[in-house]
């Protein structure tokens, strides 16, 4: 894990007694709201429905349990008791007080952590593969490169200001659990004959114009990529659209220009960027990279497990992943209980959380894009212990990647952009489906819903999705079938006609119903429906 | 009816112009007619409240209530947490919201 150098420390220091001294000005009436909102945005406080907001940076979702804990204190000192795991790997604040929040950040600082750039036309926060460094299919880990580009975008000038927010993502296996073609910038590191190097995609993104990523160069040796990704973003920021904020993403330049007249731009300034020196000495990067070592593995860790226990085994089938250590595994933590709001956790949780981190995983934690946590290095000995502590918590439903295992954004009863409610939706989707061996039966289907066109939800990436519009000023859902965010990305196509809130519960059974009757062995349901088409499920639908 | 709201500087609360000053309950709005946006651009450089706007609501037996969802989760709290409403007493709090 990466630590801050006196350097990192300073900075975020300074943010803090700058922001402390903005919050007074605003509070004593020297700046009007006008003057302040961008100063509260470049640190993550928003004003949402009923409050203020503050997303806080997690970078490519890891954290140590101190870090963790910090989270528990600030959600019990400042906020209702609670956080808000998000899409982006990070954790929102609901309920926090603009005069609290200078407090707050530095509160934050002292661990280690912040809120700069969660918010505005910059490089946010760059995430990545919450197994990374633990799984056993990757070629690297991922989060060297995140770390080093999150270096170089921090404050980084000419990209302060950018069209609109840009979202880069690093990967370094063939499964892609960071949906990495959907974003910005995805790269998935690669070997080739011997060379580490990097795919590079642009152009993905979900939204009101959902869109994959191209495939912009199928390899850039390591030693270049952060001279490549700076060319990507130059030519961006030299063309992409000022003028409508529905057409600034690189998504829209991409489709407006093809991607064969971006790449070829690209290539020309990447050999202008080239000569210009900023890829990091070797010496720089061996010192980001040492802090992502492996951490002090046993040797010869039993690999025996008791699966007497039922329920024991049947997380240990569903939440747990192979771990590229023999006698180690990786321990997938559900904020997806039946009734429950997807990805929130009490402060006592995320504390309970960060304890078992420490004791139990090298003292790491990572947050996922599925709005789940993870304890990436746990000894197959201390599986049992570590359900134990979860089940008593709450925090131990057995259903990772099963339809309860539902992304959705806050909605109507907290963002003050969605149309529609996203919560009370998976809730009732949890409760309609709370039989354990039924969503085993149906198997691996990613659900996810958003709460307005913005997509937070990513419902366009979903195997269904469910988008929330407001329909003469009442709640209506759409549906959708065949999207997926993974390595066989795809988007999710409308259904048809919407319905209301139990109406949208109804026909997500219907469709369900339809794959269990109609799906061939070993089938998932996104295999079924790209097999069989949208036709069977419609009929099912709308009869 | 038409209703004055907007947020409490220091804290972001959502309040409720109430003819005379703001309070924290929709219970206590009153109706600013269309004197509301003069009130607000008043109220705005007083620095009491951010971002104030006029809504559209009707007078019910529990009182003033926001025309659209919107506004009456804004003004009533979450639907899914009912012990974060305005009212978290009330067990009923999750339902009256809607």
């Amino acid at each position: 894990m990466y630590k801050y150098d006196q350097y990192d420390q300073q900075m975020v220091d300074n943010r803090v007694e700058e922001f402390r001294d903005q919050v007074k000005r605003r509070l004593s009436g020297q700046i009007t709201e006008d003057q302040f909102k961008p100063l509260r945005l470049m640190n993550g406080l928003y004003l949402q429905l009923h409050a203020y907001m503050l997303r806080v940076a997690i970078p490519y979702g890891t954290l140590d349990s101190r870090q963790m804990r910090m989270l528990a204190h600030i959600a019990r000192k400042y906020d209702r008791d609670y956080g808000h795991f998000t899409t982006r790997q990070n954790l929102q604040f609901n309920w926090i007080k603009l005069e609290d929040t200078p407090d707050i950040l530095a509160e934050l600082a002292t661990v280690e952590m912040h809120a700069i750039q969660t918010s505005g036309n910059c490089i946010r926060n760059i995430s990545s593969d919450q197994y990374a460094g633990a799984a056993a299919d990757e070629v690297a880990d991922p989060r060297v490169w995140a770390e080093l580009l999150r270096q170089w975008s921090t404050f980084h000038p000419e990209f302060s200001y950018l069209p609109r927010k840009f979202k880069i993502a690093v990967i370094a296996s063939g499964e892609d659990r960071a949906a990495m073609r959907l974003h910005d910038i995805g790269i998935q590191l690669v070997e080739r004959d011997g060379v580490l190097g990097g795919k590079i995609f642009v152009g993905g993104g979900m939204g009101r114009t959902p869109m994959i990523a191209h495939e912009i160069r199928d390899f850039v040796t390591a030693d270049d990529l952060l001279s490549y990704v700076e060319a990507c973003l130059r030519v961006y920021n030299r063309y992409g659209r000022r003028d409508n904020i529905y057409k600034a993403r690189i998504k829209i330049l991409l489709h407006e220009i093809g991607a064969d007249a971006y790449r070829e731009q690209v290539e020309q300034e990447f050999a202008h960027v080239k000569a210009l020196g900023i890829d990091p000495p070797k010496a720089e990067f061996d010192r980001i990279a040492a802090m992502f070592a492996p951490p002090a593995f046993e040797a010869d860790a039993p690999t025996e497990l008791d699966r007497s226990d039922p329920d024991f085994a049947l997380w240990l089938d569903q939440n747990v992943k192979p771990h590229k250590q023999a006698g180690y595994a990786i321990v997938n933590i559900s904020l997806k209980p039946t009734g429950g709001i997807p990805g929130d956790a009490t402060s006592a949780q995320i504390d309970l959380m960060a304890d078992l981190a420490e004791r139990y995983s090298f003292d790491e934690l990572r947050i996922t894009h599925a709005q789940n946590v993870v304890l990436p290095h746990v000894r197959s000995a201390d599986l049992h212990a570590i359900w134990q502590r979860l089940d008593e918590a709450g925090l131990a439903p057995a259903n990772l990647d099963l339809i309860s295992d539902i992304i959705a954004c806050p909605g109507l009863d907290y963002c003050s952009l969605a149309n529609a409610r996203s919560i009370p939706l998976a809730q009732k989707i949890t409760e309609r489906y709370s039989d354990p061996a039924k969503q085993r039966d149906i198997g691996e289907l990613k659900l996810k819903i958003s709460g307005c066109i913005n997509a937070c939800g990513h419902h366009h990436a979903g195997h269904i999705g469910i988008l929330g519009v407001d329909k003469k000023g009442t709640e209506n859902y759409q549906l959708l079938l065949g999207g997926s965010g993974a390595e066989d990305v795809s988007l999710g196509k409308i259904t048809g006609p919407g319905f209301d809130e139990d109406g949208v519960v109804d026909a997500i059974e219907r469709v369900t119903d339809k794959y269990l009757v109609v799906r061939e062995d070993g089938e998932r349901f996104i295999d079924t429906y790209r097999r069989v088409g949208m036709a069977p499920f419609k009929e099912a639908i709308y009869g | 009816m038409k209703l004055l709201t907007g947020n409490d500087l220091p804290t972001g609360d959502v309040i409720w112009w109430t003819g005379s000053g703001w309070s924290r309950h929709i219970e206590d709005a009153g109706d600013v007619a269309d004197r509301g946006e003069a009130i607000g651009r008043a109220e705005e450089s007083v620095q009491h409240v951010t971002g104030p706007y006029v809504i559209d609501a009707k007078i019910t037996a529990d009182g003033p209530r926001p025309a659209h969802i919107k506004d009456r989760i804004r003004a009533l709290g979450p639907t899914v947490r009912p012990d974060l409403t305005l009212k978290p007493a009330d067990p009923e709090a999750g339902s009256w919201v809607i």
